[in-house]
């Protein structure tokens, strides 16, 4: 303490120094800025009020909750309930809608169509694309060719289920054969050929007429007589210029060799009733709803 | 002890002059910012040794499988938590986009968790079942390929390497030597589990089920033999499925 007693002023400046001194130059002992000094005082007042007003201290069996009682899962629930509650009257008329009706009703129309291209850029875009015009083996939503059928309630029964996954035991189910131990090289070249020649293609016509009957023996159960498909198999129509995978020659030969199981996630679990209906009037005016 | 420099409130008066004693002599003072430290020390580190009350207890958390565990084991090799986070945060954007939000329970296995802190890819912390397992090899072939504005890397060479299946089981026992609770028996038959778990036609399917309640047992990657894929796409395809929402009440002071 004795330093502490010594005075060593600055004889420019007339102020205390600390009495460190390099090369012969002193540090002046200059106060802290008064205004500095409350502002720290005042964090620290601040840092104690806020631990006795939030949750902070951790004790035994769980931290001190605070006086506010705020808690962030608190927030979110009510940062939610806030705009489920402002939503709430439309999204039940939308939940019960019948979705054929609702262009009768423009502003349930424009509450579904926004809501639902937010549901579907979040979950469905991934595989769709987030124009909708999907990707080899995921389909294009905006034209007029279904799988399973383009009406609401298909659309909706669809994004509800699912296709061929294994979560959901409603979902859809077919399953194509695999024609490459079943047929020869030839009678799977023979296939391939009928089947440009149905969807009006470039081929040969001395296999492709070969390739006739086998497509009426094995194809036509599910695809039809025709090879216009069946939308309760999920049998693409094969007549059309729209391919999910490629009507190409060594794209139809895999498929017609390995077949094809296309898998879509059910979405009933993870989406609301209002959610659900949304999206499927926001999927069936992308153009080719029926 | 008087003022009389005219600029200057003077030296630090009473208690607060006896500072310069631990300024003055370096033992003190190291002894004192030790002393300082452990205070923060205890308050953020204390709470950790009484893990029980920080991990609400939820229905359906089980430890990983071993084909999911080796799954994780690529995620990480991979450094995947590098762009993508698995932790949803409460906040109204994050629940309405990704799911509930994130809890304790659901990284209790994880070691380490795979939080992670940037979000150059989305979170996938509830990622399972939202996609595909086709979706998921198309995507980790060529992301671009399904979507397109994406920036992420290919990862085909994972249906190249096979999983090791020793390998596997080895990192299952080291989890279990780290706390997962882990039986002997699953420690037993780990390697045969990660091969069974990527065959649907596998004779343990229900055993493995047994163990590992709700583990999805498919050829994931569509490919013959256990890939790095099926492994991959196998821990991604749990991700965020474990908790049972059905019987959880939140407890909202947490």
């Amino acid at each position: 303490m004795s330093s502490q007693n010594k005075k060593d002023i600055d004889d420019v400046t007339g102020i205390d120094t600390t009495g460190h001194s390099w090369d012969g130059i002193k540090e002046l002992n200059n106060p802290l800025p008064r205004w500095w000094l409350w502002c720290f005082y005042l964090t620290i007042i601040w840092g104690i009020g806020y631990t006795i007003a939030y949750p902070a201290w951790p004790m035994i069996s769980g931290a001190t909750a605070g006086v506010l009682g705020y808690s962030t899962r608190g927030e979110v629930a009510e940062d939610i309930a806030q705009f489920e509650e402002a939503n709430a009257e439309i999204s039940a008329q939308l939940a019960s809608a019948d979705l054929t009706t609702l262009s009768d009703n423009p502003e349930l129309l424009r509450y579904a169509s926004s809501a639902g291209a937010a549901v579907f850029r979040n979950n469905c875009s991934q595989c769709h694309g987030s124009g909708a015009a999907g990707f080899t083996g995921y389909p294009n939503l905006l034209d007029d060719d279904w799988l399973w059928g383009g009406d609401f309630d298909n659309i909706e029964y669809t994004i509800r289920h699912g296709i061929r996954n294994e979560e959901d035991w409603d979902a859809r189910y077919s399953v194509m054969t695999a024609y490459d131990e079943i047929f020869t090289d030839e009678e799977v070249d023979a296939t391939v050929q009928y089947v440009r020649q149905i969807s009006d293609q470039d081929h040969d016509a001395t296999l492709a007429a070969a390739g006739e009957e086998l497509f009426l023996n094995n194809c036509a159960a599910c695809h039809g007589d025709n090879g216009m498909g069946n939308y309760d198999l999920g049998a693409p129509n094969l007549t059309d210029a729209i391919w999910l995978y490629g009507g190409d020659e060594a794209s139809l030969e895999e498929t017609v060799r390995y077949a094809r199981f296309g898998v879509m996630p059910p979405w009933g679990e993870r989406l609301s009733e209002a959610e659900i209906k949304a999206v499927t009037a926001y999927v069936h005016q992308l153009g080719g709803g029926e | 002890m008087s003022d009389t420099t005219p600029n200057s409130s003077g030296p630090a008066k009473g208690f607060l002059a006896k500072h310069s004693i631990l300024e003055r002599s370096p033992t003190l003072l190291l002894i004192s910012s030790l002393l300082v430290v452990t205070i923060g020390g205890i308050v953020e580190i204390a709470p950790l040794f009484y893990l029980e009350n920080t991990i609400e207890e939820v229905d359906g958390v089980r430890p990983y499988s071993p084909l999911e565990l080796a799954g994780r084991d690529i995620y990480v090799r991979e450094g995947c938590y590098v762009c993508h986070s698995q932790m949803i945060r409460p906040m109204r954007d994050e629940v309405e986009r990704y799911g509930h939000y994130s809890l304790a329970a659901e990284s209790m296995y994880d070691h380490p968790h795979q939080w992670g802190s940037k979000r150059t890819g989305p979170d996938l912390a509830r990622v399972g079942g939202k996609y595909s397992d086709d979706w998921h090899v198309d995507h980790l072939i060529k992301p671009q390929s399904v979507v397109p504005e994406s920036i992420m890397p290919g990862y085909a060479y994972l249906l190249d390497t096979m999983v090791d299946a020793q390998m596997a089981a080895d990192v299952v026992s080291t989890h279990a030597f780290i706390g997962v609770p882990y039986t002997e028996e699953m420690i037993e038959i780990a390697a045969a589990d990660v091969l069974a778990q990527a065959d649907p036609e596998t004779d343990l399917y229900d055993d493995l089920l047994e163990r590992y309640p709700g583990a999805q047992i498919r050829n994931f990657d569509g490919e013959p033999g256990v890939s790095e894929m099926d492994a991959l796409i196998a821990y991604m395809q749990v991700l965020g499925t474990m908790v049972d929402f059905s019987t959880f009440t939140p407890d909202a002071s947490r």
